[in-house]
């Protein structure tokens, strides 16, 4: 296949896969895409921190709360536009992001994924807090509603936020991508497979760790942004530790060390729950588990691995996708 | 000058529920490296199969007996089919096989016995002791608890299984070549804190009550407590996990109020792992490169 055709049929791709669902699809429907947008952004952060920065976070969902709070709370109660709320969001979770991912720089494998977990354990109860009660409306939450489409445009609110998330989401997964390509991702697997030498490379591991760290958070913050509008509710419940878990799954199960990835994580994501809501309430969590195991044995690098076998013949490039290292050994010092 | 007694004194009670878990968890990392993030589903899932036990009319000391025993299998089971094949596994592998665990069994409590939050009885009643200072649950399971740690403790001190099991944690290669069996120590291992867990699980169920969700807060503690006592320490960990008891229950009372006591236990987690991240009685570890 020819390079100038292989990039047309792309394009060709991505307009049919922003034009058929908005004339086809019924509103509700629309909804769940709108979501599978929002979640692939939040995964696309949590592969950039995990499968190519090797930075394991098992809690996500407490800033997706964030970027959700901040969207909620500034329109709710300062009366800001809506569109102005998801760069706020973006900014925030970045900058609380960087101030995470700073202890954070100590922490390798397991720690990390704990201190994480902690986080996004403790942030529903932070959320019902009587203090902030007056912006974040304790237990009960915010209600929002869907913006309408400005410029007259023959959308309705649907149709149009979920213009918005894919247009959203087409920047930031280039920008990623582009991102993985340059210097500064080659910096960052640099840094996930051989620590020591990539600090000799004259790579500083600190600010790459970091920086990543922000970079993932500010994607999970838009992501909240973009689904407390779709979802039009805001709750503390609602970002339960079960979220992050959930996170974590859809990103190793559409494959963590690759950039697509995150968008078959995100339709796992919605898919599964509703699909084994019909067999019962807990199926999903078994489903969820299951799937996650046998992911591990027998697909370790996700469901985009399963493509890249297929057409093993693209352009020859430095794979940057591979598994990670096994984990270093460690001696005590005595 | 009473209330402050008092809320250190049930501290330690709850301290103690927090002391075993974490010596659960250290258990397992000692040996293995692994932080098992599903430990406190495993408890929870043994101690509804103790609830099912205690509904058909056993005995409270024999169901938590077949307990103890079934956790003991359960745990030898999920080392030898979840986990030995991904020893050797990148972390993220690791922590995704703890995490599915932690979901499936999470789900399977909810499916089995459902949602709905159940009592769980307390052998020890709820009477008051010592003018109201303290409940004579948590004095009774503050009795279990030390018992277990003195059993764990004369176990792992003086017996030859002991010996080997601490060897291999230290050392599997060499271990080996004196001819110890590793896997089955490591399968013992889990099996213990399986164990050990769901003996947890059995005395923080009438406080928190049964649902499958009830151990998530008990296990960030846990976790705070081996952190904060050292992750391969055991002594340590049992420390930790008392001091957490403490220091939740005095936080919570004076400092933070109720609704904020699990960020306390994460401000304990980040505070060990920025200041002094092998913990109080842990050993520094520097890595070889």
């Amino acid at each position: 296949m020819s390079e100038s055709l292989g990039t047309g049929l792309r394009a060709l791709a991505l307009v049919a896969a922003l034009v058929i669902p908005l004339a086809f699809l019924s509103d509700y429907n629309l909804f769940r895409l709108t979501l599978v947008a929002s979640y692939a952004l939040a995964l696309l952060g949590l592969n950039l921190l995990m499968g190519f920065g090797g930075q394991i976070s098992l809690g996500h969902g407490a800033f997706l709360a964030v970027g959700s709070y901040t969207t909620g709370i500034l329109v709710a109660s300062f009366d800001v536009p809506y569109w102005a709320t998801t760069p706020c969001a973006a900014l925030l979770c970045g900058l609380l992001g960087f101030l995470v991912g700073w202890p954070a720089l100590r922490l390798r494998g397991p720690y990390l994924a704990l201190v994480t977990l902690a986080l996004a354990t403790a942030v529903p109860q932070g959320l019902k807090h009587p203090a902030l009660e007056t912006w974040t409306g304790g237990v009960q939450g915010i209600l929002l509603s869907k913006p309408d489409a400005p410029w007259g445009l023959p959308l309705n609110p649907d149709q149009w936020l979920y213009l918005v998330a894919f247009l959203l989401d087409c920047m930031a997964f280039l920008l990623v991508a582009r991102l993985m390509r340059g210097r500064i991702g080659r910096a960052i697997v640099a840094v996930r497979d051989q620590a020591t030498a990539a600090e000799a490379m004259g790579i500083n591991i600190a600010s790459i760790k970091t920086r990543t760290f922000a970079l993932s958070a500010m994607l999970a913050g838009i992501a909240g942004s973009i689904s407390a509008l779709a979802i039009e509710f805001v709750a503390p419940d609602s970002f339960s530790v079960f979220l992050s878990i959930t996170l974590f799954v859809g990103a190793v199960v559409g494959g963590a060390a690759s950039i697509a990835g995150a968008i078959p994580g995100a339709v796992f994501i919605v898919a599964v729950p509703s699909l084994a809501n019909i067999l019962s309430k807990s199926a999903p969590g078994i489903a969820y588990g299951a799937i996650l195991i046998l992911c591990l044995y027998a697909l370790p690098s996700g469901v985009a691995g399963l493509f890249r076998r297929t057409r093993k013949r693209g352009r020859p490039r430095v794979d940057i996708r591979v598994a990670q290292a096994k984990p270093e050994e460690t001696k005590h010092a005595a | 000058m009473i209330g402050l007694w008092h809320q250190v004194l049930s501290g330690l009670a709850t301290g103690g529920i927090y002391a075993s878990l974490a010596l659960a968890l250290v258990m397992i990392y000692q040996a293995t490296h692994h932080v098992n993030f599903a430990q406190g589903e495993m408890a929870t899932f043994s101690t509804y199969l103790a609830y099912t036990l205690l509904l058909a009319g056993a005995p409270y000391w024999a169901a938590f007996a077949v307990t103890v025993l079934f956790s003991f299998v359960l745990g030898v089971a999920i080392e030898r089919v979840l986990l030995r094949p991904v020893a050797q596994a990148p972390a993220l592998t690791l922590v995704g096989v703890f995490i599915g665990l932690l979901l499936i069994l999470n789900a399977l409590c909810g499916w089995i016995w459902d949602f709905t939050i159940k009592p769980f009885p307390s052998p020890f009643g709820s009477a008051s002791m010592l003018g109201g200072l303290i409940s004579s649950h948590e004095l009774g399971s503050f009795a279990v608890i030390l018992l277990v740690l003195l059993l764990v403790y004369v176990f792992f001190r003086f017996t030859k299984l002991g010996l080997a099991m601490r060897a291999v944690a230290y050392n599997p290669d060499s271990s080996r070549l004196v001819g110890i069996d590793v896997g089955a120590m490591l399968a013992l291992g889990w099996g213990l804190a399986a164990s050990i867990g769901a003996v947890a699980g059995l005395l923080i169920a009438p406080v928190v009550f049964l649902d499958p969700n009830m151990m998530t807060g008990t296990l960030l503690y846990a976790f705070a407590g081996a952190l904060l006592g050292g992750l391969d320490s055991p002594v340590g960990a049992v420390l930790g996990g008392f001091l957490v008891g403490v220091i939740e229950n005095v936080g919570g009372a004076y400092l933070v109020g109720t609704e904020l006591k699990l960020t306390l236990a994460l401000a304990v987690i980040a505070a060990v792992l920025v200041i002094k991240p092998s913990g109080l009685l842990g050993r520094a570890v520097a890595s070889r490169v």
